[in-house]
């Protein structure tokens, strides 16, 4: 019995286990789908589907719309704007426009957290939550974790360190919602100024350094620093960042384990990570985009579920398979 | 006006320390007595109170009323009406209105306003600064005689030291007090809940408790320093208790005061980022919601206040981060009060009257809170003991931003008098 | 023992023998081994194309190549069958232009899933030729489509259906009519 995912992704904070790895597994033949002379599979034909991208963004709309495209649908990049105050008022009329236009599915990518649930409250569509301020990012949390499963075979009883601005990012959270659930144990390292307020409630160890993180770590994922956090006071400068906890080459040699480098990019060469690192035999980086569209694949896949009456009707045929 | 006995009902008067099964005698509106079996008067209209609490009508010092300027939310008429459907006969407009209510005029219609909705009574707070914006004093003379009864710049905190210390010193020659929301605006910017582990769950900005306390030591000090009465607003965190209770201590002329819906939630409410539980200062943790019940009870906080803030329901439908912040409670205080501290072993039922009319009464110099001989007859009658579930839409007020839709309370308003008219019956 | 058996159509020897001339027929409908490619259909027919593909070594000395296909992505019902139907391995050897593509499935019904293959190795190449070889034909056709090679035609009475077992899932081979199915 396959558990359904409901209507709408919006994180991972309230997927079981046992969904994720419905996630995970299902992503597995979308990959060969991708490996095809003819990178297409009829399934969704006839679907639309909206990329409503509240914020710009290249690498994850691009993402989406490969999976979307193999799987045979219907896309329509839509690039919101609006002001902050004029936030609000975009939101419920989007809401309300793509109801009236009968689009099946939405990704959207927005700068307030709960901004996904808000639009999956208010339509039918299914809403995938392609970002939603510093709340989640699921999808890239699966793929980041499938990536993982690919090179180490498992996640359960890894240890997986998220270094760099865990406070502001929504793939932190996401990931460590993702991993917890799949029997990782997760810990956060950076700046305390840039960790999260009460984050060991949710079961996540502090590292203040990046040499304890990565005496303790499997696999480290790297988040891109931003620099408006220089100028917004919480570190003094990204020099004095590269140094304190850039991922470099020395420091990922001197690790005791095998590590395991994610970056959900882009990078920041030579701030958060060294290019060597980057580009090196550790990094899963380049993975983790091809693991991208298989995932989204799979999502999409799921989501746009059938009509489990009918289901019903269908389920005379016999044993074999034969329909 | 027809006298007015209200009979059998179990009266409590705080101011008197009364708590008793009596009759209250109202004449001309108003109290010409109280006592056992009185014997009513040739046409009086004759109430069965029996089995009812009869006190004196609540009094709620914080109230945002919108009018002028943002009157679909609310206004001065509608919030009075929705104030005596909670048993309020007498609320504290606060300015941050706009215009802003700094001046004699706009103080004036505000009393011009009230006067017309003939429902609860509306004194107007005006507001500390021009503008409420935190550089020039406003005329508290000119508006303490066009009727104001305290100043505010409630909406923002008084962040210059020397504008509060100043203003401390100047309401010392009106008799008033100065009202302030503490808040440490440049820690809490940005924030839209409470900070802690559901602000990192929900990946939103967090408003750390520091902030307040941070201001609240700081007033309590200018308190110190000026021997001005400093009252502070919707009190929220265990420092800030503890900070007051430590002036009190001293001799500090301090007040303080706690909305219901910082002793009945904790920011668990905001999950499902559900707008209706963003309000400033946030809901915050169970250890803060402990102390504000202590606070209440003990005495370190003074008076239960609802900071009534209407919203339009557009306005309030939107992400969290959009949407403002405020939510309503003159319907929902007293419910709240008798299931969240009475029934709750915090305070007695006349702890709570006294938390809730004869102590913000006093605060503020309002002639209330008491039923005395002579009082005007500003009157509750509520029954304690019927239970019943918060229904938005039957709100008297304007607005529907409440966190407690569908909560079922204990104790509900009968009837309001003010001034010896009914202003308010089930 | 399944409480709704019916009747055993094949026993375990009987699915062997028709395997092996199975094995023989197809062979010959490729005109030799040289350019034949066996594709499973997921999940039985996979099995089956694995036996018959040890079968054609056996018997005529070569090895064939061997795929296997999940039509899941393909079918036509996708939005009546409910909670998404878990999508199988599609493995296919490279090179599919120019060979003799024998698709191998358990039972051929309506003829849909069939429909299907064809529709998804279309994606994947260009054959000379595509076949098809059946364990169990059970008519009910509600597409034209025909199997080359058929281990046995069945009749299943209303209110019945036809099920093939395998040993590598169900532990032995047999061909079945049991309760259920369409009435």
């Amino acid at each position: 019995m396959v558990p359904s995912l409901g209507k709408d992704l919006l994180g991972l904070e309230h997927l079981t286990p046992e969904q994720i790895r419905l996630i995970l597994d299902t992503a597995e033949p979308f990959k060969e789908v991708s490996e095809r002379p003819i990178k297409k599979v009829p399934t969704l034909r006839g679907k639309t589907i909206v990329n409503l991208f509240f914020e710009a963004s290249t690498r994850t709309r691009i993402s989406f719309e490969f999976a979307e495209k193999r799987l045979s649908a219907d896309t329509v990049n839509v690039a919101a704007q609006g002001s902050s105050v004029q936030k609000g008022e975009s939101l419920v009329d989007t809401a309300q426009n793509l109801e009236a236009m009968r689009i099946d599915m939405v990704v959207v990518r927005h700068p307030s957290s709960g901004a996904a649930k808000f639009l999956g409250d208010r339509i039918r569509s299914n809403v995938i939550n392609g970002g939603d301020g510093m709340h989640e990012h699921p999808t890239q949390a699966l793929l980041d974790m499938l990536s993982i499963r690919d090179r180490v075979g498992h996640i359960d009883g890894l240890k997986v360190c998220i270094c760099g601005d865990v406070a502001h990012s929504r793939v932190a959270r996401s990931n460590i919602w993702g991993l917890t659930k799949l029997g990782a144990e997760v810990a956060v390292c950076g700046p305390q100024s840039l960790i999260p307020g009460a984050i060991e409630e949710l079961g996540v160890t502090v590292f203040r350094r990046i040499e304890e993180a990565i005496e303790w770590a499997d696999v480290l994922n790297v988040l891109r620093l931003q620099l408006e956090r220089m100028k917004a006071g919480y570190i003094p400068s990204i020099r004095e960042y590269y140094r304190v906890f850039g991922v470099t080459l020395e420091r990922v040699e001197r690790a005791p384990r095998d590590l395991v480098i994610l970056h959900p990019g882009p990078m920041n060469r030579g701030v958060e990570i060294d290019s060597r690192v980057a580009d090196g035999p550790h990094s899963v980086i380049l993975h983790q985009v091809t693991n991208g569209v298989a995932v989204r694949m799979a999502v999409l896949y799921l989501l746009a579920g059938g009509q489990p009456e009918l289901a019903e009707a269908a389920k005379g045929s016999d044993r074999g398979g034969a329909v | 006006m027809r006298p007015t006995l209200l009979k059998g009902g179990r009266l409590i008067d705080p101011s008197q320390d009364h708590d008793d099964v009596a009759d209250l005698l109202i004449v001309d509106g108003k109290v010409e007595g109280s006592g056992k079996d009185i014997t009513p008067p040739d046409g009086a209209e004759v109430i069965d109170a029996s089995g009812k609490v009869v006190a004196p009508g609540l009094v709620d010092i914080h109230v945002h009323l919108r009018e002028p300027g943002r009157e679909e939310a609310e206004t001065v008429a509608t919030g009075a009406q929705a104030a005596a459907a909670g048993g309020f006969t007498s609320v504290c407009a606060m300015p941050n209105t706009d215009p802003v209510t700094d001046n004699q005029a706009a103080v004036g219609f505000i009393v011009k306003q009230a006067a017309a909705a003939r429902a609860a009574r509306v004194y107007p707070i005006g507001a500390i600064s021009v503008g409420q914006k935190g550089e020039q004093l406003a005329e508290f003379g000119e508006m303490v005689h066009a009727g104001a009864v305290a100043v505010s710049d409630d909406g923002h905190p008084v962040e210059s030291s020397h504008l509060m210390r100043t203003a401390l010193e100047y309401a010392l020659s009106f008799g008033i007090p100065v009202t302030e929301h503490c808040e440490d605006p440049v820690l809490a910017k940005t924030g839209v809940m409470h900070a802690g582990v559901v602000a990192t769950r929900l990946g939103l900005r967090g408003i750390p408790s520091a902030a307040e306390d941070i201001m609240v030591a700081r007033n309590v000090l200018l308190g110190e320093l000026t021997g001005g009465h400093i009252h502070l607003c919707h009190i929220s965190t265990q420092r800030s208790v503890e900070l007051i209770r430590w002036g009190k201590e001293r001799g500090v002329n301090v007040t303080a005061e706690a909305t219901p819906h910082h002793f009945a939630l904790t920011h668990e409410a905001c999950d499902d980022y559900d707008t209706n539980a963003k309000m400033n200062p946030p809901l915050r943790a169970q250890s803060d919601v402990e102390a504000v019940r202590e606070g209440l009870k003990d005495g370190t906080l003074d008076a239960v206040a609802t900071d009534h803030a209407p919203h339009h329901y557009e306005a309030k439908d939107r992400d969290f981060d959009d949407a403002p912040f405020g939510v309503i409670g003159l319907e929902t205080a007293l419910g709240l009060g008798l299931t969240e501290l009475v029934d709750r072993g915090y305070l007695s039922l006349p702890e709570l009257i006294h938390r809730m009319s004869t102590r913000p009464a006093n605060i503020f110099h309002l002639p209330a809170g008491t039923l005395r001989r002579g009082a005007p007859a500003d009157v509750v009658v509520f029954d304690p003991e019927v239970r019943w579930t918060v229904d938005p839409t039957s709100f008297l007020s304007k607005s529907r931003n409440t966190p407690f839709a569908g909560w079922e309370l204990a104790g509900r308003v009968e009837r309001t008098l003010v001034g010896g008219e009914v202003v308010f019956s089930v | 023992m399944n409480p709704s058996y019916n009747e055993t159509v094949l026993d375990t020897g009987a699915v062997a023998d028709v395997l092996k001339r199975m094995a023989r027929e197809i062979v010959e409908f490729a005109g030799g081994t040289d350019e034949l490619v066996l594709v499973g259909i997921q999940r039985r027919g996979s099995d089956l194309a694995e036996r018959l593909s040890r079968l054609i070594a056996d018997q005529a000395g070569a090895q064939v190549p061997l795929g296997v296909m999940d039509i899941t992505l393909y079918r036509d019902d996708l939005q009546t069958v409910g909670p998404r139907p878990v999508v199988g391995e599609t493995r296919l050897p490279q090179q599919l232009d120019h060979k003799w593509v024998m698709i191998v499935d358990d039972v051929l019904y309506t003829g849909r899933t069939i429909r299907a293959a064809m529709d998804q190795l279309a994606d994947f190449g260009r054959p000379a030729r595509i076949g098809l070889a059946v364990l169990v034909d059970r008519g009910g056709r509600e597409l034209p489509i025909q199997a080359d090679i058929v281990g046995a035609h069945v009749d299943v009475p209303t209110g019945e259906r036809v099920d093939v077992l395998v040993t590598e899932l169900d532990g032995r081979d047999a061909v079945e009519l049991v309760d259920g199915g369409k009435t």
